[in-house]
């Protein structure tokens, strides 16, 4: 096998697939920092959520990981808009940073009971292991990678559709751009509100369930996501629906390829290390260009 | 002294030894929060840096991990304000002059970059298995008169960063502070260097944190990496200054009081339910619930907390916030 097929095989298809990840929670939490303006800190729980829904639809239900997505998606975004209903919106008047503190008690519950009601142990979705399929003899790719692939871009192009063609969209764009503007304009600030919780929390589900579905999933898990969440948003620019997907790209794929051996034997970096990598770009964003590679807003 | 008494002396004892850690670096982070209004969420990192720096000073040699210095406490727990000074000049110096969301979460970042090192970094930490043996001050004293001791020193020095604090912030240093916080484009008006300004509360809140650090690794002579969980560092101390009062020293260490007392006494009362199987390990995750939904009714019905925070001009010169 080539070096470039290793490399693909083993690096990029991974990187592609984490990247798909980490854009599908960054997306959420760009339009809730751009609509809302705040740092939403419960996303990842969100995410875990949605995984651990799935997670029960298969059990009981049979069904496969992506017929199970729709009971996740519904069932965080319920959750999401009873959570903004009973926690968000009541300090919507006051500074946004103590709805950012809110965020981080919300997470707190959120994690907690998950841990109650699925318990603390690491879950899988299946305990076979499916072969990969092969193609022209070396290009190895596992169904479920193409499945997740797959379904991202229908995602991202139902929120390019959703963001350009409708009017809901058109007046989520507006308010992200101009509150003052867009109220005097007549917008339901609440309406808007109420979509980006919509489509935030769908997405997050779906990137909870990639998760479990390409390895596994713990209570813990939405913890470690926010930074490179964060970082995605931040190198995309805060409020762009597309610098977020792209920013999850860079870091997802990133945070593979810095394992290859790009010098020498070993990894270039250790594993270990991998959350690093999103962090770094992150720092350097924030010096370089903190209003990141899409011009969004700086606050 | 029956048994019975000694033991309720030395569970009193350990409590107000936590509270007062705890207190300790809840005024470091009221300094952050409360008074310059920067938001640091990366208490565990400081923290952790502040533990590791006093454990690798403190030990004998073992082989496991860096040390061997076996220096006196003292010396641990000031280079531990140091080590965690040096860390918060890196993080503020990049993000001080965004708004506090980019702070919270480069905080939070270099937090989880700290633990990925500890973990990774066998050779100087022992990874995962931490660092034991730490001495501990006034342990040959025996009985409880060592942890009494130990208290008397927690609670000293718990005093001497309460009473610079406060004359810190009553001084015109400390009016800068809140007038920043309070309203930016007045302080830059007048000529204010907000900037540096922010940045020394910053380091100096944080190098508090390290300094609580330091302490917890000698109180419990170990050091590992749960300890450095953001949980139970990080989001304890941000519920205690935000029940107590933020930007009131007094309210922050009375939050640290009532919410660690709430805490350990939580688990106490699960304890006593004696509940059995699959169910007993997860109910006291219930404890995590609680906390959220405390931090959550303050912030709505409370805001201000149990103590609000006094302002120099009296109610009339209360700002909205």
């Amino acid at each position: 096998m080539g070096d470039l097929l290793l490399f693909i095989n083993f690096y990029l298809i991974p990187g592609i697939v984490l990247g798909s990840i980490y854009a599908l929670g960054a997306i959420g939490v760009s339009m809730v920092f751009g609509i809302l303006r705040f740092a939403h800190f419960a996303h990842g729980d969100m995410m875990t959520l949605g995984a651990f829904i799935a997670f029960s639809a298969i059990g009981w239900l049979g069904v496969g990981p992506i017929l199970a997505l729709p009971f996740a998606m519904i069932g965080t975004i319920v959750v999401t808009l009873g959570i903004d209903r009973v926690f968000y919106k009541p300090l919507r008047e006051k500074s946004t940073i103590i709805v950012v503190i809110a965020s981080f008690g919300v997470a707190l519950m959120l994690r907690s009971l998950i841990m109650v009601v699925w318990g603390v142990n690491t879950e899988t979705y299946s305990s076979g292991i499916s072969m990969p399929l092969v193609f022209l003899d070396s290009f190895r790719i596992a169904e479920r990678h193409i499945w997740m692939m797959a379904i991202t871009i229908a995602a991202m192009l139902g929120i390019h559709w959703t963001l350009s063609k409708t009017r809901i969209g058109k007046a989520m764009r507006a308010v992200s751009d101009s509150p003052e503007l867009s109220r005097l304009a007549g917008i339901s600030t609440e309406k808007v509100v109420q979509a980006t919780w919509i489509i935030g929390a769908g997405l997050a589900a779906i990137g909870g369930v990639f998760i479990a579905w390409d390895s596994q999933i713990h209570a813990n898990a939405g913890w470690d996501l926010i930074l490179p969440i964060f970082a995605a948003a931040i190198l995309g620019g805060i409020g762009k629906a597309y610098g977020a997907m792209a920013g999850g790209m860079v870091i997802g794929i990133a945070e593979e390829v810095s394992s290859y051996p790009w010098l020498g034997d070993g990894p270039l970096l250790s594993p270990g290390y991998k959350t690093g990598i999103a962090f770094a770009i992150m720092v350097i964003m924030l010096i370089w260009r903190p209003s990141g590679l899409f011009r969004g807003r700086v606050y | 002294m029956s048994d019975q008494m000694i033991g309720y002396s030395s569970y009193l004892i350990t409590l107000l030894t936590m509270v007062a850690i705890y207190g300790v670096m809840g005024l470091g982070l009221n300094l952050n929060w409360g008074v310059t209004g920067l938001f640091n969420v990366g208490i565990a990192g400081f923290f952790a840096i502040g533990a590791y720096t006093a454990a690798i000073l403190t030990t004998e040699e073992t082989g496991k991990h860096i040390g061997g210095f076996d220096m006196p406490f003292w010396v641990g727990a000031i280079a531990a304000m140091i080590t965690s000074a040096i860390l918060a000049w890196f993080v503020g110096k990049i993000c001080i002059r965004l708004r506090s969301d980019y702070l919270a979460i480069a905080t939070i970042g270099i937090a989880e970059i700290l633990r990925l090192i500890l973990k990774n970094e066998m050779w100087a930490t022992n990874g995962a298995r931490g660092i034991s043996n730490i001495p501990k001050p006034f342990e040959s004293l025996g009985g409880l008169a060592g942890p009494l001791a130990f208290l008397a020193l927690v609670v000293g020095i718990l005093i001497v960063v309460y009473v610079l604090l406060e004359k810190g912030q009553h001084s015109p240093w400390g009016r800068i502070m809140r007038a920043i916080r309070d309203n930016e484009l007045a302080a830059r008006a007048s000529g204010k260097n907000v900037e540096r300004l922010r940045l020394e509360a910053f380091i100096i809140g944080s190098s508090i944190m390290g300094l609580g650090g330091a302490l917890s690794a000698h109180y419990f002579k170990f050091i590992g990496l749960e300890a450095t969980e953001p949980l139970l560092t990080t989001f304890l101390i941000w519920v205690m200054m935000i029940v107590g009062g933020s930007g009131n020293n007094r309210g922050v260490l009375l939050g640290a009081l009532i919410i660690w007392s709430l805490w350990s006494m939580s688990e106490m009362v699960i304890q006593a339910f004696s509940l059995t199987g699959e169910f007993a390990v997860r109910v006291p995750y219930m404890r995590m619930f609680i906390i959220g939904l405390v931090l959550n009714i303050v912030l709505q019905k409370y805001g201000q907390g149990i103590l609000p925070e006094r302002h120099p001009g009296g109610k009339d010169a209360q700002p909205k916030r």
